[in-house]
């Protein structure tokens, strides 16, 4: 199967100091793809190799199987980019700068002009498109991003950050209009960034980048269950009354390791499955439980569990 | 594909240049030293008729001064500088601080597209301006002394025409060059200002200390220590564009003008004679011509090539 992107040990030195180390990193085509890491991980460095806007200091980085480096115009007429950060001409209204992108697409003014509406119109600044950019919010800014993106008819997309510094709403707006974007229109997207729960949301994939490596991949499921797997896993047991000694008893089981109590639920961190004794428990102390449950990781905990690894 | 990034750029970036506030500022205050010495120096003519020869009595409009004013032409030496300037100064820094720059170039252009998109489209609103600026002359000569230029007038006007641009050019390029070398767009203002002022004063006054020192006048001088002195003196200042461009376009708008060397009381005398040829001017300056022109290359060429080199990100 040919993958959208794919790198070869892809590495970047800036002056001998390490941003990006034998990455190897596979997209296929359709999903939605999460970057995570925290700041300095090596996101943006890897993405601007994919772009072949820096050159690698070794290995090689393939977009639909054109080499980025060699080959950057070929990489850059099919693959949407909205950089972390953009800025816009202020002077430009909205629909100005999506005909200036549009024709350094090559694409004709008479083409372009529907287009345009349309695309405003998905996101939703079809009201606003006579406005300079100099007067829009950071997340107005942020969706006509989205819009110079879109305009290109892109297979494939890279946002880096694309909600860093929009209020939940927006966010949530934004993260809405890339999956829809996806969806509709078949497009691999490749996201960059920190925000846990938006990736959780709506990546189907996830790589965990730290120091330049690739520490993790995968679903959010089976991130969860590798860590699980190999380490832990939680329980969260609804009981009908919380007798005073519970907690205590639960604690001397073999294998638990943490019990904290809030009403009537108790949560337990172990290292085996303990269902079965944390019930006898219970019913011996002279209550009943209500419902046991073992508890996925977030991805909060899936995060940060790498990172005390890697 | 490869032309239309050219494009693009080229068009975008003269409709922004028209419509800039430093450009109109600039424009206005060129056309009106052109309106006010073109004036000035017609109403000299009309005045004292017999004085003038009237032969290329309209390139004279370009380089008489009157007591009140110095020449268009050497106006022109200090403010085309300013132009040039302007549009150069923030063309590269101010698309990393706008954060514009990763949007436009990953875009399917190729990088130098931007560079050179920037660079034609400025030079290409200098000569509008300058053409614009010649036709305002036209047409108020028109008006005051109702001459219209002839045949060779116009060639000649035609080569005063691209030495401006040139002239204009290398401060293009000088001030795209520290646009490229420094992030910060004061930073590369006040160092294009800094070459500007340095060229043109500074160097003057540097080159009259230096021939003092090193040919003292005294009291009982010869011509011969006179000559010396200038000669230096011309020497160090011919380091200036605007010597460079000063010698040049006089040459061209004074068909009488043999020699670019001092002239004494009685060799000018015997040097009245016949115009020169526009090519026979034109071989005097050549040297002056030929600099400027590499001067304003080899200010872009370093910057294309460090533009090409550099990291996308700022940091
Ligand atoms: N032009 C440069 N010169 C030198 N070092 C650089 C340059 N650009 C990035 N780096 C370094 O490379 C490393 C990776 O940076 P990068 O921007 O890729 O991280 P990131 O994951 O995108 O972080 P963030 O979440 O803050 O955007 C950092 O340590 C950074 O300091
Ligand atoms: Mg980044």
């Amino acid at each position: 199967m040919e993958w959208v992107v794919e790198t070869r040990e892809l590495s970047k030195f800036y002056n001998g100091v390490k941003a990006v180390e034998k990455l190897n990193l596979r997209i296929r085509e359709g999903e939605i793809y999460g970057l995570l890491g925290p700041n300095g991980a090596g996101k943006t460095t890897t993405i601007l190799m994919l772009l072949g806007l820096t050159e690698p200091t070794s290995g090689r980085a393939l977009v639909y199987g054109y080499n980025s480096t060699t080959e950057p115009l070929k990489v850059k007429r099919i693959t949407g980019y909205l950089p972390e950060n953009v800025g816009f001409y202020e002077d430009l209204t909205a629909r100005e700068t999506l005909r200036y992108i549009a024709r350094l697409n090559g694409i004709p003014d008479k083409e372009s002009s529907s287009k345009i509406d349309e695309v405003l119109k998905s996101v939703g600044l079809s009201e606003v498109s006579e406005r300079e950019v100099g007067k829009f919010s950071r997340g107005m800014t942020q969706r006509l991003g989205i819009a110079t993106v879109l305009i290109k008819h892109p297979k494939f997309v890279i946002l880096d950050e694309p909600t860093t510094g929009i209020d939940p709403e927006g966010a949530s707006h934004i993260l809405d209009l890339i999956v829809k974007m996806s969806r509709e229109q078949n497009i691999t997207v490749l996201l960059s960034s920190h925000l846990l729960h938006q990736v959780q949301r709506i990546c189907d994939r996830v790589g965990i980048v730290s120091e330049g490596h690739l520490v993790g991949e995968g679903s959010i499921e089976q991130l969860g269950r590798e860590i699980a797997g190999k380490e832990q896993t939680f329980l969260e047991v609804q009981v009908e009354e919380l007798m005073p000694n519970i907690a205590n008893s639960i604690r001397k089981i073999e294998g638990v390791k943490e019990v904290r109590s809030s009403g009537n639920l108790l949560s337990i961190r172990c290292d085996r499955d303990v269902r079965r004794q944390v019930s006898k428990v219970i019913v011996d102390s002279g209550t009943l439980p209500l419902q046991i449950r073992s508890r996925d990781y977030t991805l909060e905990e899936i995060y940060i569990r790498y990172f005390q690894r890697g | 594909m490869k032309v239309s990034g050219v494009f693009a750029v080229f068009w975008k970036e003269l409709a922004d240049n028209f419509g800039s506030r430093r450009f109109l500022i600039l424009f206005i205050l060129i056309s009106l030293i052109g309106v006010f010495t073109t004036y000035l120096s017609s109403q000299a003519i009309v005045a004292k008729p017999a004085e003038t020869p009237t032969e290329f009595l309209f390139l004279r409009l370009f380089t008489s001064q009157t007591q009140s004013l110095p020449s268009f032409v050497s106006f022109l030496g200090f403010f085309a500088p300013l132009l040039g300037i302007i549009f150069g100064f923030d063309a590269i820094n101010s698309e990393h601080s706008r954060g514009t720059m990763s949007l436009v170039l990953s875009q399917p252009i190729f990088r130098d597209s931007l560079i050179n998109g920037k660079f034609l489209s400025s030079l290409a609103t200098i000569a509008i301006t300058f053409a614009s600026i010649i036709l305002i002359v036209f047409g108020l000569d028109l008006r005051l002394l109702g001459i219209l230029p002839e045949g060779p007038e116009l060639s000649r006007l035609a080569v005063f025409f691209v030495m401006s641009i040139i002239y204009a050019g290398f401060y293009l390029s000088l001030g795209i060059l520290f646009s490229v070398l420094f992030r910060r767009t004061t930073t590369s203002a006040l160092t294009s200002m800094a070459v500007w002022f340095f060229f043109t004063f500074f160097l003057y006054m540097l080159a009259n200390v230096i021939a003092d020192y090193t040919v003292p006048i005294t009291q009982e001088v010869t011509e011969e220590v006179i000559l010396k002195h200038t000669r230096v003196q011309a020497m160090i200042m011919r380091f200036s564009p605007m010597t460079l461009y000063g010698e040049s376009v006089n040459v061209v708008l004074n068909p009488s003008v043999r020699t670019l060397g001092p002239i004494f009381s009685e060799a000018s005398e015997e040097l009245i004679p016949a115009p020169l040829s526009l090519s026979q001017s034109l071989l005097i300056v050549w040297p002056q011509f030929v600099s400027l022109i590499a001067l304003m290359l080899i200010c872009f060429s370093v910057s294309y090539i460090v533009f090409m080199k550099q990291e996308i990100r700022s940091i």
